[in-house]
């Protein structure tokens, strides 16, 4: 019999954006797959060479709108290392606090697109009441819900409100609330959603490693690595922070991936409050930095979906000679068929689900 | 060469101060003249130069004998009288990162695919050769990824035109200044 093809996509709406998978199957059973990309190419690398580095902000803001300013801190992170700036502590404190609060909205929205996925509409339903929380402390910081603009190259764009530990204080205590008494009963527990989960779209740690993925669906695998502890930058040498890893039975399976990512978001509740405590109270925000740069930079964070990493080149104008976007999502993209082969059909949901994607950036 | 076999246990994802030292000391022992350039950037990240053709021994060596296990990116940038493609590549044992820096010459914009070390450079390399066109010899699949397929430009090169006047409207030019 010929290989029989299916197109997931572009139009389908476990995509969560648009790109194609086109699986091929045996009767019910997976065989081989492709993913296509590009759907979705903006070409934000190139137009990032005819725009001053403080501009190219906005671009990168709209990689992701989901994860804003994680992806605009990592530019920042990257213009500062080739330019010579640091940041004054207080700055990189509230960097600290917009990055982890960001990773939590990110995160609940992934929850929110996950749970529909496998027919759990209440978990949208929840997810995105919760996130309104986070999103409404990341407008009192920045004064945006989405695409905040908020991270500068040399520290941050404006102070925080006056109430703004109170409020912080007063959200988190509410949401770990939740989690404990609504999320954690609806689905650890839910042996239908093990059912759909546990045991499908298995990767190994060493296949992991070498196809280049990472992040949650890295640690997932048993592999304890977490570049806010394996390169700290800004302040996150400073928390205490326990990175989540998977260490049961059945690793790299899409319920040990939605595990990780879930518990992450309680240790971003717990990084927040200690840096809360530990910042200064008052003190400068931003340095200034150059209007111009020259030699290469290079940096890496550690995005809600993996490594981000960020190259650019100045060549001494004002603007970067060259910005490249390394996106962890693409990178896991490429590992997708290894997690794919050997599932149902109807699984395919569940295991794309699992990977958190975000066709933003991995379209650049 | 006892110091440089990898590491053996779980991954532990800890930095380790002056790493970056240590391997470089060890990329120059081995690979002595062969290095254009080898420097230290900053704390846990080293930076070599090199020859396209030195580029599969040194990822060789920095991935067999010293643990670099992950392949961060490839980036590919146009200088205009060269190509470089650079290598990030990181060791998840002491969180040490190698910036490979290999020079490719404009009017024969080929290198070797480090696909057989890693997986991971199977995107990267296609898509370097997507928007850059530099060929990566021995890649399983060189094909567009995030163009059509019948695109017939390479947009990151720096001959390739873009619209700059409007990117450009400050306040002073809208005021009429210059």
């Amino acid at each position: 019999m010929p290989a029989f093809w299916i197109n997931m996509g572009p139009q389908h709406p476990m995509t969560h954006g648009l790109w194609n998978m086109k699986v091929q199957v045996d009767g019910e059973t997976i065989t081989d797959a492709r993913p296509e990309l590009g759907y979705l190419h903006r070409g934000v690398e190139k137009i990032s060479e005819v725009r001053e580095f403080q501009k190219v902000i906005v671009l990168t803001d709209r990689l992701c709108y989901v994860s804003s300013i994680t992806w605009s801190h990592a530019y920042c992170l990257a213009v500062e290392k080739m330019m010579g700036v640091e940041v004054p502590e207080r700055g990189q404190w509230f960097r600290v606090i917009s990055l982890e609060l960001q990773r939590i909205a990110s995160h609940l929205m992934w929850l929110a697109a996950y749970g529909p996925d496998l027919g759990l509409l209440t978990a949208l339903l929840w997810s995105l009441r919760e996130r309104e929380l986070f999103l409404d402390l990341i407008q009192l910081m920045s004064g945006m819900r989405m695409n905040q603009n908020y991270p500068r190259i040399g520290g941050v764009r404006n102070d925080l409100p006056e109430n703004f530990d109170a409020m912080c204080k007063r959200s988190i205590a509410h949401f770990l609330r939740k989690l404990e008494k609504e999320y954690e009963p609806l689905l650890h527990e839910s042996k239908v959603f093990q059912m759909r989960t546990v045991g499908v779209g298995k990767i190994s740690a060493a296949e992991a490693i070498n196809w280049g993925v990472t992040g949650p669906n890295l640690r997932a695998c048993g592999v304890d690595v977490d570049v806010r502890r394996l390169d700290p930058y800004e302040t996150y040498e400073d928390v205490d922070f326990e990175v989540q890893t998977w260490k049961g039975p059945d690793a790299g399976d899409s319920y040990s991936r939605f595990i990780c990512r879930f518990r992450e978001m309680r240790e971003s509740c717990s990084i927040i409050l200690q840096a809360l405590e530990k910042m200064p109270k008052s003190g400068a925000y931003r340095a200034k930095p150059p209007r111009r740069g020259e030699g290469e930079g290079y940096a890496r964070t550690e995005d809600s979906r993996g490594e981000a990493l960020f190259y650019v080149c100045g060549d001494g104008d004002d603007r970067p000679y060259r910005v490249k976007i390394r996106s962890p999502i693409f990178c896991t993209m490429a590992a997708t068929p290894i997690m794919l082969r050997g599932n149902k059909l109807a699984d395919v949901v569940a295991i794309l689900g699992s990977i958190d994607v975000c066709v933003g950036e991995m379209d650049k | 060469m006892s110091a440089s076999t990898p590491p053996v246990g779980p991954v532990i994802g800890r930095p380790v101060a002056g790493i970056e030292q240590e391997v470089l000391a060890h990329l120059r022992q081995r690979f002595g003249a062969k290095l254009v350039d080898a420097k230290v950037v900053r704390p846990l990240v080293a930076e070599v130069a090199i020859d396209r053709a030195d580029l599969l021994a040194v990822c060789q060596y920095l991935k067999e004998a010293l643990a670099f296990e992950h392949l961060g990116c490839i980036s590919a940038v146009d200088w205009k009288d060269h190509y470089e493609s650079v290598y990030h590549v990181e060791n998840y044992y002491n969180g040490c990162v190698v910036q490979v820096n290999a020079r490719i010459p404009h009017d024969d914009p080929k290198i070797a695919s480090v696909c057989g070390l890693w997986n991971a450079a199977n995107y990267h390399e296609r898509e370097a050769w997507d928007l850059m066109g530099i060929v990566y010899e021995g890649h399983p699949n060189l094909e567009r990824i995030l163009l059509p397929k019948d695109f017939k430009f390479f947009p990151l090169r720096k001959d390739f035109p873009q619209e700059v006047d409007r990117q450009y409207i400050s306040r002073r030019k809208l005021r009429g200044g210059k």
